[in-house]
Order: structure tokens, then C-alpha cells, then sequence
């Protein structure tokens, strides 16, 4: 970690573990709550987005993060009608975003946090459509209304949510 | 060298990963082209068996678990207003009957249509009812799954239904599960035609989960509130099965001679719980069945009549009026209860000599006689010139609207030369036919409560033709 270039502060650059049933567990778990939960508003929410963005952020490491995404992403894509890869790259990306920003950032902040989840549900969204269009052919249009309700649905719950995995974090 | 890979090991790890996904995702996209042309389903991922398989145990305990609770509390909640929901329903039974009956002459016009021009027909032979138990839970993607697969007899591309409407195809099957496809994903169509228009179209899905028919000129005029049905030219969904109605009709601006239709699912795609999948669709030439019992939804009206006094028990009027059984072959004395006199006749002329079906003529040996003691053959009215006379000039008197105006002026000709005996009495006792008879309720103070033709009012008003001894042929009615 170079903190020299970092603006956070020595504690707020620590690197965050959690023990291998969290990490297993909480995945699962939220692709379970999304996929099985026929809630109407979990539709908007992501929650294996907001897992990602979690684990990242608080991982600080790019190539975890990175994995992460790509696991949680591809569990997801199981799930849906498309083909396997679409949230696995975008989710992919999303981590190794997240692990990025974790080094420079102060992002145990709940407004930091409430800005980067809605940030990142965009840019997830973007990078979706992106492959969806250009690579799997896919026609669907850019909803910018859908996209910002769920932007800021996903930020508001990731200020929750965050603060309950926070729980998780094993402290050196 | 080295530093380049150090300096750049995430990105590089990065690329790494994104290029594999690639790779395995344009695998797919390639195998889905081959997979569409074979229809076989062989493009499901390893991955997304193993997710399904490991998940849908737990989900189906949960579900099962769940629905418990909910069924034990709805059955307490349910017991509460039951009385109210049960005259509700009893109210809405009665309009079903007739509902039903004429839904059945209908039915049985298009029948025998059909078989005289040889057409086949579609129908459901087997169905597997199932439970949702999943979703794919993203806006993206709208599927669902199901807690029935190949071990239940699912395959690729069956469709699936409500009650109310189509909701969509198989699209991956499972052991124990299985993956739908609905109807407004953007991946999905079925072939539909609106109801009134009977124009054809393809129903798809939109990105935001609306169905829209987008091929249907705009000259056409389509109008909210159509029903749509599916029309069967896809292979996949079975003739007939509701789509929805149209919720609006405008013109495509972006595809300028056609129409944007947008169609609300009749199925209450956000609230599945169970389905039925369409696992066998049987294809026949209609059959006629000859001398099918005929009942009238005139007949049911009269007999609820509030004037009427209950002259049988209800199990023997229902049986007799309101549900014709199928197969169940009619006793004389049903054909005489069927064959009720005055203007609820003609209607069924009309309808027996519009579809070159005409009921068979009572025998006159099933027919009454003023000598006859037994109440349930006297209602051949038709057959007994007497019992005839008798009831149009009750109708005179009106308690039938749709009576005769000449009571006996041509009663005595004697019936059954072909012609069915409700014919005789709409033609020979009626001056002016309605084409749907109102019966309005007797007028007792009128008449004597003694006399046999006061007893005959109220039968023939309540279509039952319940006999009283009446005067021979060619007698005046007493007045």
C-alpha cells in the first residue's frame, strides 16, 4: 500500500479479512435472497452487487476483488436466461473497481459509501448493457429512469448492509 | 520484463479473467445458434445445473414451510364471512348455469361446424401442476422457476399456463426443476390473434417486462380492451389459451405504417405461485353428438322465478334445468321439461332450425293426456293439443311475455311430423315472436288459485310444465 497517494488514513487502509464461511456465505446467501425472495422491490436492489462492492472495498485488493466479482457474477448468471458471463464480467470489472478505490478512499464512511454503490450500480449497468448488446446481441433498451431508481435504492441499502457485514470483518 | 509484470499484475490478472469470460461467453452465444436449431436444450451450463440443482431443495422446504403457515392462517381467516361468500357464490353459480348453458349451445354450433368442414381441434390432454419456487431475480431476465422436471415429464419448449392466461415456456429442464421462459421477456413471442379483429400477430416481450404486438397494420382498428388469444401458429402454445386484452393502440412511430399494441397479461405474471405446464396437447376432428340434452338458459331464468312455488326438490330442478350432465341420457320426462310452452320456445325453434339440429319431436306416447295423472309428461305441450291451448292462453293472460296472443287457435293440429314439439308451440301458439323472451313473474290475484289453468301459469312461468288435468281439445279454458 503506498500512502503516500492514498487519502485515507493509515487504519482506514487496512486491509479487512473475514473468515472463509462469511466469505462463502454471504454470497450465497444474497444470490439465494435475490433469486428465491420474490420480493417485488429486490427486483431493483442487487444484492450480490452490493456483496461484491463489500468484499472489494474492504478486501483492498484488486486480484480477490476481482475474483469475487467474477464468482458472485457467474452465480448469478446461473440464475438468470442469458448466457453465462454477463454479470461475471460486469461484476468482475465492479471488483476490481472496488478494491481500487478501497486503497484511496475512505470508504467505511456511509456517505462515501452511499455515493461510490450509486456510482458503481450505474457503471454496472453500463457495463451490462454494453456486453448484452455487443456481444451477445441483445436488444434491450438503456433505461435511464430504471437505471437511476436502482442506483439509488442500491446506495441506500448498501449503507444498511454495509454496516451489518461490518460485523464480519476479523480486526488484526 | 519482470517489473512489467509485477507493475502491472492486476490489470494484467484483470484481463486475464474478463478474456476468459469472453471466451466462455461467445461459447454460448454459438452453441445457443446450434441449440435453436435442434431444440434440444444442450445449452445449459454445467454451472448452472450444479446452482439449480444445489438451491432447489432448500427452496422447495422453504416454500412448503411457508405455504403452511400461510394455508393454516388462511384457513382460519377464510372461515370468517363465510356465509356471505357462500350466498355471493351461490348467486354467481346461478348466473354461470346460464352463463353456461348458452355457452354450451354455442359450443355445440361451432362443433358440429367444425366437424362438417373437417377441422381439427386442440385440446389440453395433460397437464403437471407445479410451484414457483424461484426467480432469476434481476429485471433483465424474467424467469422463473418451477419445482417440476424431468422426473415429472417436462421438456424443453412445453408451454405454460394459468388459469387465467399463458405465462410462458420451458426453457432449461432440470432433474427437479425446471427454468421458464415468460411471456414478456424480450427473448420470448407466441403467435396470437385478437379476439373481435381476429387479426394475427406476435405477442414479445419488452425490455421493461410490457407484452406488444408490433406487426399489425395501422389501418387496422384495434381497440383497448380486446381480448387476445393465442392462435396456435407458433407450435408452442395451444389454440385458444388467453394472452391478455389490449391496453392500448397506437401507431409506431419508429416503424411508421404499424401499431404498437401493448397487451395486459391475463396471467398475473408478478404474482405466480403455481402453474400448470402443458406437457400433452391432443389434436381431434370435433364430434357430434347426436340428441344431446338442450336446456335453455330461458328454462333456468324461469325456474327463479320469485313467484314460483317450489314444486320439486332443488337436487331434481338443478339436475333437470341448470346442469345438464354430459353423456347422461335424457328421461321423457326431462324432454318434457325441456320442452316448455310459450315464447321461451320460439327462441329454440329459431336456434334448432338456424343450426339444421332440431331436437327430436317427443313421441306422442311420452306426450300427456287430460287423462294422464302424471304431472312431468303433461309439459309436451306441443304433443297435446289441449295441454298447448291450455298454456298459450295462459300466456294470453300474461304471465309469459312471449306467449301466444291466439290461445287455441291452432292447438288442435296435432304435433310431431318432424318438427320438434317446441316448434309447434312457438309457431302455432305465438302472434309475435320474441328473440329473447323476457318471462315476467304471474299474476295470481287474476286468477282463481284452484283453477287449472292458475296451476298451468305458474308451471309454464317457471318452465316445468308441470301438468294439471286441462280441458279436452277444443274446450274453452275456464275463464
Amino acid at each position: 500500500m503506498n500512502a503516500g497517494v492514498s487519502l485515507t488514513s493509515r487504519e482506514e487502509i487496512e486491509v479487512h479479512q473475514f473468515s472463509w464461511v462469511v466469505s462463502i456465505g454471504i454470497p450465497i446467501l444474497a444470490v439465494f435472497f435475490q433469486v428465491f425472495l420474490r420480493i417485488r422491490f429486490l427486483t431493483v436492489l442487487d444484492l450480490p452487487l452490493l456483496v461484491t462492492i463489500f468484499f472489494a472495498v474492504a478486501r483492498r485488493r484488486p486480484i480477490p476483488g476481482m475474483i469475487t466479482g467474477a464468482l458472485i457474477g457467474t452465480l448469478q448468471d446461473a440464475w438468470t436466461g442469458h448466457p453465462i458471463g454477463l454479470f461475471g464480467i460486469a461484476k468482475t470489472i465492479i471488483g476490481y473497481l472496488g478494491s481500487s478505490l478501497g486503497v484511496k478512499l475512505d470508504v467505511d464512511n456511509p456517505g462515501s459509501r452511499f455515493l461510490m454503490t450509486f456510482a458503481f450500480v450505474i457503471i454496472h449497468r453500463f457495463i451490462y448493457m454494453g456486453i448484452n448488446t455487443m456481444l451477445v446481441g441483445g436488444s434491450e433498451a438503456w433505461n435511464w429512469g430504471y437505471t437511476l431508481l436502482s442506483a439509488l435504492a442500491n446506495a441506500l441499502a448498501a449503507v444498511v448492509l454495509f454496516s451489518l457485514l461490518d460485523k464480519f470483518k476479523l480486526r488484526n | 520484463m519482470e517489473n512489467f509484470f509485477v507493475r502491472y499484475k492486476n490489470p494484467l490478472v484483470l484481463m486475464a479473467v474478463l478474456f476468459i469470460q469472453v471466451v466462455v461467453l461467445a461459447t454460448q452465444v454459438k452453441r445457443q445458434e446450434n441449440a435453436r436449431a435442434a431444440t434440444s436444450g444442450g445449452n445449459t451450463r454445467l454451472i448452472r445445473v450444479w446452482s439449480v440443482n444445489a438451491f432447489t431443495p432448500v427452496e422447495k422446504a422453504l416454500v412448503s414451510t411457508g405455504h403452511f403457515f400461510r394455508d393454516s392462517w388462511h384457513n382460519y381467516a377464510d372461515l370468517r364471512g363465510i356465509r356471505k361468500q357462500n350466498r355471493e357464490l351461490q348467486d354467481e353459480v346461478s348466473r354461470l348455469q346460464m352463463e353456461q348453458v348458452r355457452l354450451k349451445q354455442d359450443a355445440d354450433q361451432a362443433r358440429r361446424l367444425q366437424a362438417l368442414l373437417d377441422f381439427k381441434e386442440q385440446s389440453i390432454a395433460k397437464t403437471v401442476a407445479a410451484q414457483v419456487i424461484g426467480t432469476s431475480g434481476t429485471e433483465q431476465s424474467r424467469v422463473i422457476y418451477i419445482d417440476k422436471g424431468k422426473r415429472a415429464g417436462i421438456k424443453v419448449d412445453m408451454p405454460v399456463i394459468t388459469p387465467d392466461g399463458i405465462v410462458g415456456k420451458i426453457k432449461d429442464v432440470f432433474d427437479y426443476s425446471s427454468q421458464v421462459l415468460l411471456i414478456n421477456d424480450h427473448d420470448s413471442g407466441a403467435g396470437v390473434i385478437l379476439e373481435k379483429t381476429r387479426l394475427q400477430g406476435i405477442v414479445k416481450g419488452t425490455s421493461i417486462g410490457e407484452l406488444q404486438v408490433n406487426d399489425i397494420m395501422a389501418d387496422e382498428n384495434v381497440e383497448p380492451g380486446e381480448q387476445v388469444v393465442t392462435s396456435g401458429g407458433d407450435r408452442i402454445y395451444p389454440k385458444g389459451l388467453a394472452v391478455g386484452t389490449v391496453s392500448s393502440s397506437v401507431p409506431d412511430h419508429d416503424n411508421d405504417p404499424f401499431l404498437i399494441i401493448k397487451i395486459k397479461p391475463a396471467a398475473d405474471l408478478r404474482r405466480l405461485e403455481e402453474v400448470l405446464v402443458i406437457t400433452e396437447v391432443s389434436e381431434k376432428t370435433p364430434t357430434v353428438t347426436a340428441g344431446a340434452t338442450s336446456v335453455r338458459a330461458a328454462d333456468i331464468l324461469a325456474q327463479r322465478l320469485p313467484s314460483v312455488p317450489k314444486q320439486e326438490d332443488p337436487k331434481a330442478a338443478g339436475t333437470t334445468a341448470g346442469a345438464p350432465k354430459a353423456g347422461a341420457s335424457p328421461t321423457p320426462a326431462d324432454k318434457a321439461k325441456n320442452a316448455a310452452p310459450g315464447g321461451t320456445e320460439q327462441k329454440k325453434e329459431t336456434a334448432s332450425a338456424g343450426t339444421g339440429a332440431p331436437k327430436p319431436a317427443t313421441p306422442a306416447g311420452t306426450a300427456a293426456t287430460p287423462a294422464s295423472a302424471k304431472p312431468s309428461t303433461s309439459g309436451n305441450a306441443g304433443a297435446n293439443p289441449a295441454i298447448q291451448k291450455a298454456s298459450t292462453s295462459v300466456s294470453a293472460t300474461g304471465s309469459n311475455s312471449a306467449a301466444a296472443s291466439k290461445p287455441g287457435s291452432d292447438s288442435k293440429k296435432p304435433a310431431g311430423t318432424g318438427q320438434s314439439a317446441a316448434s309447434n308451440a312457438g309457431i302455432n301458439g305465438t302472434a309475435t315472436p320474441t328473440p329473447t323472451p323476457k318471462p315476467k313473474t304471474t299474476q295470481p290475484k287474476k286468477k282463481a288459485p284452484a283453477s287449472p289453468d292458475a296451476a298451468q301459469s305458474d308451471t309454464n312461468a317457471a318452465g316445468q310444465s308441470e301438468a294439471t288435468p286441462t280441458p279436452a281439445a277444443g274446450e274453452k279454458p275456464p275463464q
